[in-house]
């Protein structure tokens, strides 16, 4: 990689660094062989360009508004806080850029079947949402903890139309959801095309998860440019496998004045086993077609990440996140669940905005940083998905029942 | 076209069947599984009920193109307590008995890369590991285990598979070792089977690129079908019929009942009877 820019990777194996690679079973192989160059092909047309803008402006609903968050500023009495609002997007959050764009792919390979993974199930219904756009045959694999947490994802997702088959494997989350995806592509490996949801997974999928994404930091880039006339100072993002935060930091990751926020769930904090800070507690090994960092014990088996959010407990990050981090362009942090639901609360009360428990955890990063920094300090937020779909959790968490 | 002649144990073992005219029996069994005491006596047990050569499976929480069967194998050898350490061991007390039956430890990359390549590989060659298959490097990651693995001594065993096409082939096996191991199924381990046709077809292919012995497994579950591979291919490989077994001779707690190494070495025992009277 050139050392003058932060934006020329991966190489052409698919390294950020030390991370990435492709590291799949050999049947899977020729097809992630498949998949990069049709997806080489696409990035320089302009019909799949065109084609693309298209969706995202008239479906998907872009540009999403980039939002002046005042009374929030208000009660944090620092930062200048903007939103970017990915949660106004068709399906309720930022998930739909990146299956908008692999559909698109998927289709220009001739596949006719779509396989995904979904934890929270926003990845889930946006899969399924985009199969039934294009009237292609959709399964999606989900943990049975996270089928329990997620109904009205669950069943959206089956009056899309999508089968989703209940994952029973491991800890049930959204890792054995991955594995399992990954078990029914080898076997239906010539028809199908999975769909995977974060910037994780084989070489090209974290490069082009994150350039279906980067729409999001391009979009914040010029409406700042027309609201203040300038960069932003700060990024803040929340981390799962890190698809939102990718797609804000990656247009600014060369303007050395703008600084990047990474927030990891803490769960119920770093200094107990219950959390899904990968980078913060984790150390790097192989797993789902990556080298990033892993939770994991000495014998490199798998722990289970624990987050208030089902978005979140993935016990891996993104392999251009590992890379950000060992060079130290991004830093990142975490919030606990308890500090996520406060950060809930007072979004839904000074703003009118129920967050997902996702950018709760930006938001709550963003409650402990903001009233240090000076009034002309623009902050930027990425509120990744709407909060609809967690009240269930939140009321729970609240001891209220419904 | 034969083996051609080989150093170490799986060379000569090949060689030694091609002189005998028969393939070889390749069986696996998961490291500590269902417990590390249990999973010795089996593998004690093995080469005198016919296994020729033998995997064991390296446990991992999350075996991505393992079938249930051998899903759950590992973990209830992880929740014996099992560890990469511990299947070394298991390794390292078998040679005290068996200095000749080849020994290839079959898993994911994950477990070794976190113990450390080239501490891996030098305590993996001191306990007498022959082979390595590690299903989650292909040879684009070569230089991560591969060639390491072959600088200390060790073969590093290629998969090919149904979409392993003509043009990939050279590529996959260039630096191939000890055998080439035939995945007949685009799947997981324990569920579909090829027909012997497309088996046959595959291994004429294989043979236009490789002298070593062509291995073929997943999906072969019976005597008859190992019989059918073996008069094809130079080994024949089963696990999860094994590691069925296995678990059908558990009680409810998933401990082991007295018993269950005799049944899953009579087992054996067909399969290999089998897979010797294939070709006569």
């Amino acid at each position: 990689m050139q050392r003058n820019t932060y934006r020329a990777g991966p190489d052409e194996r698919g390294h950020f660094g030390l991370h990435g690679g492709r590291f799949v079973a050999e049947t899977l192989m020729p097809l992630i062989l498949d998949v990069e160059r049709a997806y080489a092909a696409a990035r320089v047309d302009p019909t799949f360009e065109r084609d693309l803008r298209y969706y995202l402006t008239h479906y998907v609903g872009r540009p999403s508004p980039l939002y002046y968050a005042a009374r929030l500023t208000e009660a944090l009495g620092g930062a200048k806080i903007y939103l970017k609002r990915e949660e106004l997007n068709h399906t309720g959050a930022h998930k739909i850029n990146n299956c908008m764009g692999q559909i698109l792919l998927a289709r220009r390979m001739g596949k006719r079947r779509i396989i995904a993974e979904t934890g929270a199930g926003q990845h889930g219904v946006a899969t399924a949402t985009v199969c039934a756009l294009f009237n292609l045959p959709c399964t999606i694999y989900m943990g049975e903890v996270d089928i329990e947490r997620q109904k009205p994802n669950v069943f959206r997702m089956r009056l899309l139309g999508a089968e989703v088959k209940p994952v029973t494997s491991g800890s049930r989350t959204l890792k054995d959801a991955m594995n399992e995806a990954l078990r029914d592509w080898v076997t239906n490996v010539e028809s199908t095309y999975y769909l995977i949801g974060t910037v994780a997974g084989p070489h090209p999928y974290p490069m082009m998860v994150r350039d279906f994404q980067a729409v999001i930091g391009q979009e914040v880039r010029d409406q700042l440019q027309d609201a203040e006339g300038r960069l932003p100072d700060s990024l803040v993002a929340c981390i799962g496998g890190g698809s939102n935060a990718m797609g804000l930091f990656y247009p600014f990751l060369d303007d050395p004045s703008v600084a990047m926020v990474g927030v990891e769930a803490a769960g119920l904090g770093l200094s107990t086993s219950q959390h899904a800070a990968s980078l913060a507690g984790g150390a790097p090994g192989v797993l789902h077609g990556n080298r990033t960092y892993l939770l994991q014990d000495g014998d490199g088996q798998i722990l289970e990440g624990h987050s208030i959010s089902a978005g979140l407990d993935y016990p891996g990050v993104g392999p251009e996140h590992a890379w950000l981090h060992d060079v130290g362009r991004v830093r990142y942090e975490s919030a606990t669940d308890d500090e996520a639901l406060e950060a809930f609360k007072l979004c839904a009360r000074t703003e009118g905005i129920l967050p997902a428990l996702e950018p709760a955890h930006a938001l709550a990063h963003v409650i402990k940083a903001a009233p240090a920094l000076p009034k002309d300090h623009l902050m930027v937020m990425g509120l990744s998905g709407r909060g609809d779909k967690d009240i269930f959790t939140v009321a729970s968490a609240l001891g209220v029942e419904m | 076209m034969s083996a051609q002649p080989q150093s170490g144990r799986i060379g000569r073992r090949f060689a030694a069947l091609a002189a005998e005219g028969r393939a070889a029996l390749v069986t696996f069994t998961t490291a500590g599984d269902p417990d590390a005491a249990t999973s010795l006596a089996l593998l004690r047990g093995l080469p005198g009920a016919g296994a020729d050569l033998i995997e064991i499976g390296m446990p991992f929480t999350d075996p991505m193109a393992d079938g249930p069967a051998i899903q759950a194998a590992s973990l209830r050898a992880l929740a014996k307590g099992a560890s990469l350490s511990s299947t070394l061991e298991l390794v390292r007390a078998f040679r005290a008995d068996d200095q000749d039956t080849p020994i290839i430890l079959m898993g994911y990359y994950n477990p070794i890369y976190r113990f450390g390549v080239d501490r891996f590989l030098a305590e993996a060659a001191a306990v007498g590991v022959d082979g390595l298959i590690v299903v989650d490097l292909p040879p684009e990651e070569d230089d991560e285990l591969c060639l390491p693995a072959l600088a200390a001594g060790i073969s590093f065993i290629r998969l090919a598979t149904p979409t392993t096409d003509q043009a990939r082939l050279p590529a996959v096996m260039r630096h191939a070792s000890g055998f080439v191991y035939y995945v007949s199924i685009a799947g997981v381990t324990g569920t579909a089977a090829a027909s012997d046709q497309a088996i046959t077809a595959a291994v004429d292919q294989l043979r236009r690129h490789t002298d070593l012995p062509i291995a073929v497994g997943f999906g072969i579950t019976t005597p008859e079908r190992a019989a059918a591979v073996a008069r094809v291919a130079d080994a024949a490989v089963v696990g999860s019929a094994i590691v069925s077994r296995l678990a059908a001779a558990l009680d409810d707690q998933g401990q082991a009942r007295s018993g269950l190494v005799e049944d899953v070495l009579a087992l054996v025992n067909q399969l290999a009877v089998g897979v010797r009277t294939a070709r006569q």
